[in-house]
């Protein structure tokens, strides 16, 4: 044991909760929840015991990298070797730090970084709102407070030299960092604690924040994210590995597998210069749920839109994981995204179900754009619901007879305001007695427990602790909803999320819990429900056994 | 006439107290007006989306959206802010335990800021205007006044205890206190709790406040009569308040300042870029600013690139070839 650190306990929770100072002074891991700390869930999941045992990290992982947090790793950081090591880290996280608080450096999110830096009551407000604090037992760690905090007196002490009698004591050693890099991974970035706080201090915010500094400053990054994510992206054109032969290639299949399916000839044009709209898919919708996809390019065609893909270096995949974790990433994809606007000459970008990809290219990229790269980027709910009332497309509501739920994808619902077009297009396609909203839903919905990375990030058992902390709110939600339907197979529910992360996260989680076999809970799109009520196509579009 | 240092003592406190705290807020107010745009984050509900507000969508709802007229309702906003401000509705709405004491400790504020601007009002009235003195007007102004000091501070003060006896007590807020916090509170206990004893015991009518105001406004430093304690008290409390004034514009308790940016300039501001707008040229100058950031991806070494060099590179696809 390190001879430096000490006991965390720091108490035995709930009574006495672990301290923001302890990050940089306790021994092991500052939180182990034991599944029977949990709340149970709703029934046919409720009772404790039956739930999926933990898996415990293993030695070599754990003799490998830092994992002195909560069981688990999202990050891989490599433990150093040598004190030197060490302090040359301290001194890179503290370099970092400095050039967030740097108006050349993070000119980019500056004033909302200082409001939430300076202003933050600590009267916990935001507690409440994070599903990962709730599902935990309230677990001190995941407090969305707890993280913030830690950074505020890192900042307040290390970088403007303040008291820690005003600010708080902290201490800064390597354990403190690399456990504040880790926690900034226990965080969906979902920002519904930022819409409680009454001074609009925003926790998810400061977690994105800390990411920046590992990855901008100190190079350390989630390999999903970074090396097989937005740099694979960048390098061969999709963070799935797909070039631009093996696109057309799969939407050669995906075509061809619609038309068989639906009876409806379906051709996806490739880089047509001149059309009005280039769709951008995230690229998981291509190769994880092709009739997504298939989806889109018979409705566009059956509605006589003027529409292309791409087939240029990033631009038949919408994902942007920079959104997560670093500015420079985020801003090089949004570029690619927004050249190859520029070379089909098309009058807009029309973005597929993808919530993160939505947020990245609509909003946050707004204000790095300029010139011809500056062209109108819309979400697909809003074009979906123009072809929905143009009329051009015959729906029949009785195709979808089946109880619907609809997940809010955080980035497009919280974060862009887009609520109700997506449910005029349900209103149109589903019989309206089918139709259940969870609760809460619309802008103050729950995370799907996949947000910031999390529903690509599995390595170790980190996707366990997705499935017992980030998810669990959400698939809470979904039996909640569902509770007054036959919780079994022969009755598929159908929890509708135009989101692909989103998605996965729901498979993910519904393989976890078994609650296809078991309770007939299914999953989808919502292009899939439009194209399954279509009068034109044949029925069953929707495939239940696929997933 | 001769000034007895300690007896104007009173005075220049307030003075001195105002002047930091105008100087203080006014250079918060500066530095968060001057900081560069930032990128869009905002969070709905946007208050000053019109009817889409009540739900929480946007202007993105509407197809093809840049080609629609764009409306900001303010009294939408005003609609929002209105009950955040007097009555604190997202902490009413989240955290009813900390409201039930956060309330009256920040209403009780309001009120004696309330009864700070009558009393100055009526000294400037009366200075100006020497018939106002005395007046029905004035008389009016003397019952509103001292029903908002009096009921402001017992507010202020209930509210204080219980802000203090939480941060104290709560399981929740334990970890987070500070020395500080503690101070701060017992600053506005003491401060709050003083004055309500001069009010309580010897100036009922704030006629004894108001005469010190009514100095104030004429700057003429006349001393405080001893009167048996009286206006020991007085002078005690305006130093005290003095203090608490100059000392909260530099502290994180100026965070009136903050949330009024958090709410317009982050949580709501959803300008968007468009075509030839002032936006779009602020883009240009922005992404001219040079980069420091250091990870090799970033590829910063040598002689520093602009935030526009380094976004529109690929270092990916060039390593690849």
């Amino acid at each position: 044991m390190d001879k430096n650190c000490v006991n965390p306990h720091h108490g035995t929770e709930p009574e006495s909760p672990i301290q923001p100072a302890a990050i940089a002074t306790s021994c092991g891991p500052l939180a182990d929840i034991p599944i029977a700390q949990q709340i149970p869930l709703p029934p046919p999941f409720d009772q404790l015991d039956d739930e999926p045992a933990a898996t415990p990290l293993s030695d070599e992982a754990r003799l490998r990298y830092e994992s002195d947090l909560d069981g688990t790793i999202a990050v891989n950081i490599p433990r150093p070797e040598t004190k030197l090591e060490e302090a040359e880290l301290v001194q890179s996280f503290l370099s970092g730090m400095k050039k967030l608080f740097e108006e050349e450096n993070n000119w980019i999110f500056l004033q909302p970084l200082i409001i939430s830096a300076e202003y933050c009551a600590k009267c916990q407000t935001c507690s409440d709102a994070c599903h990962i604090y709730e599902e935990s037992g309230e677990s001190e760690i995941y407090r969305p407070s707890f993280r913030s905090e830690i950074f505020r007196r890192i900042y307040h002490k290390y970088i403007k030299g303040e008291a820690e009698w005003v600010h708080g004591e902290i201490d800064l050693n390597w354990k403190a960092i690399a456990r504040l890099i880790e926690l900034s991974y226990r965080c969906n970035l979902c920002r519904r604690c930022a819409q409680t706080c009454p001074l609009g201090v925003d926790n998810a915010l400061l977690a994105r924040e800390i990411r920046k500094i590992a990855s901008q400053e100190m190079g350390i990054t989630v390999k999903e994210l970074h090396e097989a994510g937005s740099v694979l992206q960048q390098k061969v054109g999709s963070s799935t590995g797909m070039n631009d032969l093996v696109v057309k290639d799969n939407f050669e299949f995906i075509d061809e597998d619609t038309t068989e399916r639906t009876g409806i000839t379906v051709e996806s044009p490739f880089d047509k210069v001149g059309a009005d709209i280039l769709l951008i898919h995230n690229a998981g919708e291509i190769m994880a749920w092709p009739e997504n996809p298939g989806a889109f390019s018979l409705l566009f065609n059956a509605a006589g839109l003027s529409w292309t893909l791409s087939s240029e270096l990033a631009a038949y995949d919408s994902i942007n994981y920079g959104v997560w974790y670093d500015d420079v990433q985020f801003a090089r994809t949004a570029m690619l995204h927004m050249q190859a606007a520029k070379n089909l000459g098309v009058k807009k970008i029309v973005l597929g179900e993808c919530g993160h990809a939505h947020k990245a290219l609509t909003v946050i990229a707004d204000r790095v754009l300029a010139g011809d790269l500056n062209i109108p980027r819309e979400s697909g709910m809003t074009v979906l619901l123009d072809i929905v009332r143009s009329g051009k497309i015959k729906f029949d509501k009785s195709r979808n007879d089946f109880p619907v739920t609809m997940h809010d994808p955080c980035n497009m619902v919280r974060l862009m305001g887009i609520v109700s077009p997506q449910r005029e297009i349900i209103k149109a396609v589903v019989p309206e007695e089918r139709f259940r909203e969870m609760e809460p839903h619309g802008v103050e919905n729950y995370c799907c427990g996949g947000g910031s990375g999390f529903a690509i990030m599995s390595g170790h058992n980190f996707d366990e602790w997705r499935h017992r902390f980030s998810g669990r709110r959400k698939f809470r939600q979904v039996l909640e909803t569902f509770k007054d339907e036959p919780m079994d197979k022969e009755h598929p529910k159908y929890v509708c999320a135009p989101c692909s992360n989103c998605k996965g996260q729901l498979r993910d989680i519904i393989k976890h819990y078994d609650a296809w076999e078991k309770a007939g809970i299914g999953y989808g799109g919502l292009v899939e429900l439009m194209v399954n009520a279509m009068v034109d196509v044949e029925p069953g579009y929707i495939d239940w056994e696929w997933h | 006439m001769e000034v007895d240092p300690i007896h104007v003592l009173p005075y220049i406190a307030a003075y001195v107290a105002l002047s930091v705290f105008v100087v203080a807020v006014a250079t918060r107010i500066y530095v968060f007006a001057r900081m560069p745009m930032h990128v869009r984050w905002e969070l709905y509900p946007v208050a000053h989306e019109g009817k889409k507000a009540s739900y929480g969508g946007s202007y993105l709802e509407e197809f093809e959206w840049w080609k629609k007229p764009r409306t900001k309702s303010l009294a939408g906003e005003i609609k929002v802010m209105g009950p955040e401000i007097l009555f604190l509705k997202a902490l009413k709405e989240h955290n009813r335990r900390m409201w039930a004491r956060s309330f009256p400790f920040h209403f009780g504020l309001y009120l004696i800021i309330g009864c700070t601007a009558f009393l100055f009002l009526s000294a400037i009235l009366s200075a100006i205007w020497p018939a106002f003195a005395g007046s029905r007007s004035d008389v009016v102004l003397q019952y509103a006044l001292t029903v908002c000091g009096g009921c402001g501070l017992v507010s202020g003060l209930i509210g204080a205890l219980g802000l203090l006896g939480r941060r104290l007590t709560s399981r929740d807020l334990r970890g987070f206190t500070t020395p500080a916090d503690i101070f701060n509170l017992v600053f506005f206990i003491v401060a709050f709790g003083v004055a309500l004893v001069h009010f309580a015991t010897v100036d009922r009518d704030f006629l004894r406040v108001g005469s010190f105001v009514e100095n104030l406004v004429r700057f003429q430093l006349v001393a405080l009569p001893a009167d048996g304690g009286g206006y020991t008290i007085l002078g005690i409390s305006v130093i005290l308040l003095s203090l608490l004034l100059a000392y909260i514009p530099l502290t994180h308790m100026s965070h009136f300042v903050g949330k009024y940016f958090a709410y317009h300039a982050v949580r709501w501001n959803d300008e968007p870029n468009l075509p030839g707008s002032g936006l779009e040229a602020s883009v240009d100058d922005l992404l001219s600013q040079p980069v420091g950031w250091a990870a090799p991806h970033i590829r910063n070494s040598g002689e520093r690139k602009t935030w526009a060099e380094v976004a529109t590179e690929n270092p990916a696809a060039s390593d690849g070839k």
